[in-house]
């Protein structure tokens, strides 16, 4: 049984439908990667498993079942003793997302005393252990240390160890490396990878990253203006990516191998942008389609499941 | 580039770079022995803390300083400052001694200062907290008190107060308290309306807090450096109201405050005007000193201040 099931999830801010019958599943342990360009509602889908949208946003229509109960039916009460619990949240912000004036350790405690009810001796002790297995060189001293004190790399460690602090069954990292540099990235990345083995827990990190992707997740969700267009485990996506647009993203990468290089050739694109779909019957991606037929503005491609994988485009065959 | 954020650029295989200055670790640097610096280098607070400090000594030893009651009846009535040096001050129309009235009264008016100043920012940033963090309907409700309160003049409104409950020294501070926390609130609420949306306090709801643990450990800390600078201010405004009260004779009679010399000294005022001027002095200097502070404060809490 999949430990995440989001089934048919529809978010509407005002004016417009952010994510739309958003379906994916998660099992134990597993690390999906939700992919697409900025805009396309991954952030808003993480945010909703979370119950963290801004007030203005509306879960339309769907289901969201984690260990098999609604998350979209619990509780306010009930879901803060999930959240950090049992689900965690990194951010994409690591210089901003600790308390300035709180040390670093006061953070961790908070969090363990919060879910755990650890005294406080016991509490600090295994900050100091969190924060050793994020690899933060002398955790016993830096434990005092304020977010200032740290670099982004160091902050973002920081972030992690209180996410997994009590134990969680689901990580969902929003874009966690966007904002570091690319050593600090892989070691980072490497971080989550390696806890994720430790922790037994299960991963959705969302990234536009796709080399992220090929070297970190364990399958691959992509989402196009809202809608989920491809689901499919890592090897055989990056071997034979299916849908159109799917396509279109690897192609336009640029790899060390390829003799091409921005200086010398003009580098491969998706025509068009992915403007407002709103409104439109058809396939959100038609207008950039290199396939395009009529009947692709006419109706909504489902989503088709073939074995592990799953596509909503008709004109491929899998 | 025109209007772009400051950077420089450079030429790399003919064609120009822009190198963009991110502000990404410029706060690393350790702050709190800075901060602790910047209090030492700031003349403006230097300058109001010493000032003040002197009258929280007078307040704090003035038994000891002018040991005896300051209202008792000590030499003959309007003795000039340096006519006996016994009085060194002079003495008002009853025959008391004039410094020791300012050395007491530095007590009282310093007390209801600090008093009123605690109530109004005790109200003033529950609700400018709740009404910042939560928005909406609870928002505007709250606002509208406090516009309420807005319109009707700060002194009017304490007179009244005051003129329904006996003047002791604890109804006045009260009364000012009460009519000074819009302030409070608005400054307060700003704050958190910036603030909720900061990414700590989406990370602190990650971790399952709840909102009143959030308002409380997460962003009232934050939020806290305007207030600070506001209270010193609060409490000169609160010094002179209450002199202005005790002008009005709406005073404690058994307190000496500076505020009640004035009043006292009112009928001599063609006379005798040290009574008034002695501690009109003391006031403006109290609420100067404060008034630097509060300068002082603002200029070394605000991050935007920080080399």
């Amino acid at each position: 049984m999949s430990l995440l099931a989001v089934e048919g999830l529809s978010v509407h801010f005002p004016g417009h439908a952010a994510v739309r019958a958003a379906s994916f599943a998660i099992a134990p342990g597993e690390t999906l990667a939700l992919v697409g360009e900025s805009g396309c509602g991954k952030s808003v889908t993480a945010f909703s498993v979370m119950r963290l949208l801004p007030a203005n946003a509306r879960v339309a229509s769907g289901r969201i079942l984690f260990d098999g109960r609604d998350l979209l039916a619990a509780s306010p009460a009930e879901m803060r003793d999930i959240r950090g619990k049992q689900i965690s949240l990194i951010q994409q912000e690591p210089m901003t997302s600790l308390n300035p004036v709180l040390s670093i350790g006061v953070q961790i405690v908070e969090v363990l005393r919060r879910h755990e009810r650890l005294s406080r001796r016991a509490a600090r002790t295994r900050a100091v252990e969190l924060l050793d297995l994020v690899r933060i060189p002398d955790a016993h001293r830096r434990i005092d240390d304020h977010p200032h004190n740290l670099s982004g790399g160091m902050r973002q460690r920081v972030m992690i160890a209180m996410a997994v602090a009590c134990g969680p069954k689901l990580l969902i990292a929003d874009e966690p490396t966007t904002a570091l540099d690319v050593t600090t990235q892989a070691q980072v990345l490497d971080l989550l990878d390696d806890l994720r083995h430790r922790l037994g827990m299960a991963v959705l990190l969302i990234t536009h990253d796709l080399g992220v992707v090929a070297q970190w997740a364990d399958r691959i969700a992509v989402m196009y203006a809202g809608r989920i267009v491809e689901q499919a485990d890592i090897r055989p996506f990056f071997a034979a990516p299916l849908h159109p647009y799917s396509r279109g993203l690897l192609g336009a990468r640029v790899d060390v191998d390829s003799d091409e290089h921005y200086l010398s050739d003009r580098l491969t694109e998706i025509p068009g942008s992915v403007g407002s779909a709103a409104g439109e019957a058809g396939c959100p991606f038609a207008p950039r389609c290199p396939l395009v037929v009529a009947d692709c503005r006419r109706a909504l491609p489902p989503l088709v499941t073939h074995g592990a994988r799953a596509v909503a485009c008709p004109r491929v065959d899998v | 580039m025109p209007g772009s954020i400051p950077g420089w650029q450079y030429e790399c295989d003919g064609m120009t770079v822009d190198v963009q200055l991110t502000d990404l670790g410029s706060r690393a640097a350790p702050r709190q022995g800075r901060r602790l610096r910047a209090f030492l280098r700031n003349p403006t607070f230097i300058a109001g803390a010493v000032i003040l400090g002197f009258f929280v000594f007078l307040a704090l030893f003035a038994d000891w300083i002018c040991p005896g009651d300051p209202q008792d009846m000590v030499a003959q009535p309007v003795l000039w400052p340096g006519q006996d040096m016994q009085f060194p001050l002079g003495t008002d129309s009853l025959g008391r001694d004039v410094l020791s009235n300012l050395v007491h009264g530095a007590r009282a008016s310093l007390l209801v200062g600090v008093a009123a100043a605690s109530i109004g920012l005790a109200i003033g940033m529950v609700v400018g907290a709740v009404a910042g963090f939560f928005g909406g309907r609870v928002d505007a409700l709250l606002m509208r008190l406090v516009e309420l309160f807005q319109t009707t003049p700060t002194f009017l409104l304490v007179v009244v107060i005051v003129a329904i409950r006996e003047p002791s020294l604890s109804t006045i501070a009260l009364a000012i308290g009460l009519a000074s926390w819009p302030t409070v609130a608005r400054l307060v609420r700003a704050q958190f309306r910036s603030l909720r949306e900061a990414d700590f306090v989406m990370a602190a709801r990650s971790l399952g807090y709840s909102s009143t643990r959030i308002i409380v450990q997460e962003i009232l800390p934050n939020a806290l450096p305007p207030v600070i600078v506001a209270a010193s201010v609060m409490i000169a405004n609160a010094i002179l109201t209450e002199a202005g009260l005790s002008f009005l004779n709406m005073r404690d009679a058994n307190v000496v405050s500076w505020g009640g010399m004035i009043g006292d000294g009112r009928d001599l005022l063609r006379t005798a005007w040290f009574l008034t001027a002695l501690p009109g002095a003391a006031i403006a200097l109290a609420v100067l000193s404060l008034n630097l502070v509060g300068d002082g404060l603002n200029e070394i809490l605000n991050p935007r201040n920080e080399p």
